[in-house]
């Protein structure tokens, strides 16, 4: 069972409708007991950092992430929850997040080309390093849909794949069981099915 | 690299897709499920959904249809039509969206711009305006392009942006459903003053339209489009490989 974590930030319909069509059993619970007898969790998030991690903190639930995810259990962070898994965030001050992954988040503008416009929405490639088991079942070049502002940096080890946006920018990240991607899976079509089916196999 | 996005608009009534051509004469065309899946399996990068029903019933039945849409179909859904209020935000996400667009609602209240976008993120509201030329002015146009606000266009969209709009879809009136090419004025006009996306909307005919587009203004992320696409005069596949041809990036 997969436990997508339901702490008031976003929209979690379009995930669990994908985690349903590949067969797998997919509940929206903010419930820490419900979240601790999950197989595996699923972060979410939409929307700016700070108000989300006072979310999370709210019923202690960001201990029962943590927690979770030292006891071994795979966890995916999507965008803004990806973004909550490093140590902090530069989104309008600097607010400290999990810590489950060394490295912060920063505003992408300063990096950009001038005529890239922010944020980065739309389709864009993946460049693997390696191939991670994440990434089983897709190719290096596979297209993902991106909607964001700030990206994950100095967290050059954990990378799994970065996309080009005139600079490279960090798409995905692990650090052991601990998972992060800047796109959004639930809505990347086929090949975000395929990264979703990998991580139930987890 | 970030690729041009191919969007194929739905307009829905009564839970039922149909196309108005200048805004009028309707033709029932498909069901949003079969439609979209379509859509979606044969290169759509989105989907706009837009009601245009009137009645509370025809909400519903919308309702319906977009949660079973977002059920099956998983690339990014907008929803338009009938976005008067926080409210009607609020029930279009729950049902699957992922971006709000308004239009006529913004111009009757243009707080709400701004109160959504602090709600749920500007990323989440698309602002869409209908425009046309009025004694050589881009003027906006309310309630379906039926109503000449007076409001000069690319001042209401450099302001919504401001407000908080994370995208902008530009509907020409002027060359909507005449088929002979997108209103590149008009989009380099509104690419000038934005910084956010910018989704051209009406007059595509046929493939050129699109080449010439995304080669005339690289400016303009998506070309948005209806009866072309659901008629089959265009197959979304054999456009993105001309575009490709052309040196633009597409997601193939």
């Amino acid at each position: 069972m997969t436990v997508i974590i339901d702490y008031g930030v976003g929209n979690l319909f379009s995930l669990q409708s994908s985690l349903k069509r590949l067969g797998e059993t997919a509940v929206v619970s903010g419930d820490a007991d419900v979240i601790r007898g999950a197989d595996r969790l699923i972060l979410p998030g939409v929307g700016a950092f700070r108000d989300a991690r006072e979310k999370l903190a709210k019923n202690a639930l960001d201990k029962v992430v943590c927690e979770a995810s030292y006891k071994g259990k795979p966890l995916m962070g999507i965008c803004l929850g990806m973004q909550l898994l490093f140590s902090r965030s530069f989104e309008f001050g600097e607010t400290p997040g999990l810590g489950l992954i060394e490295g912060d988040v920063r505003p992408i503008a300063p990096l950009l080309p001038k005529e890239l416009k922010v944020p980065h929405i739309g389709w864009n490639s993946l460049k693997m390093r390696g191939k991670p088991e994440i990434f089983k079942y897709v190719e290096d070049g596979d297209f993902v849909y991106f909607v964001h502002s700030f990206a994950a940096m100095n967290c050059e080890e954990s990378i799994l794949a970065t996309t080009d946006y005139g600079v490279g920018l960090t798409a995905a990240v692990q650090r052991g069981n601990v998972l992060g991607m800047q796109f959004h899976p639930e809505k990347s079509g086929d090949t975000g099915l395929r990264i979703l089916k990998a991580f139930c196999e987890m | 690299m970030l690729t041009k996005r191919i969007i194929p608009c739905l307009d829905v009534r009564d839970g039922r897709v149909v196309k108005g051509v200048n805004f009028e004469g309707l033709a029932d065309v498909s069901s949003p499920v079969a439609l979209g899946k379509y859509y979606s399996d044969n290169g759509a990068d989105e989907l706009v959904f837009y009601d245009i029903t009137a009645s509370a019933e025809g909400r519903k039945l919308f309702s319906d249809a977009l949660r079973a849409v977002a059920e099956q179909i998983f690339i990014p859904l907008t929803v338009g039509g009938g976005i008067n209020t926080i409210d009607d935000f609020d029930r279009v996400l729950k049902c699957g969206a992922d971006k709000v667009s308004v239009n006529s609602g913004a111009i009757r209240d243009p707080s709400l711009i701004g109160e959504a976008a602090k709600k749920y993120g500007s990323q989440c509201v698309v602002l869409s305006a209908d425009v046309k030329r009025v004694d050589g002015q881009f003027t906006l146009f309310a309630r379906g392009g039926r109503e000449n606000t007076g409001i000069d266009a690319i001042e209401w969209i450099k302001k919504g942006v401001e407000r908080g709009a994370g995208e902008i879809v530009l509907n020409s009136i002027d060359t909507d459903g005449v088929k002979k090419g997108f209103d590149l004025e008009m989009l380099a006009a509104v690419c000038d003053v934005v910084s956010v996306p910018v989704i051209a909307s009406g007059g595509a005919g046929g493939i050129d339209d699109f080449v010439t587009l995304f080669k005339t203004l690289p400016q303009v992320d998506a070309g948005l489009a209806a009866s072309i696409f659901h008629f089959g005069e265009v197959c979304i596949p054999d456009l993105k490989a001309a575009l490709r041809e052309n040196g633009i990036a597409v997601r193939i």
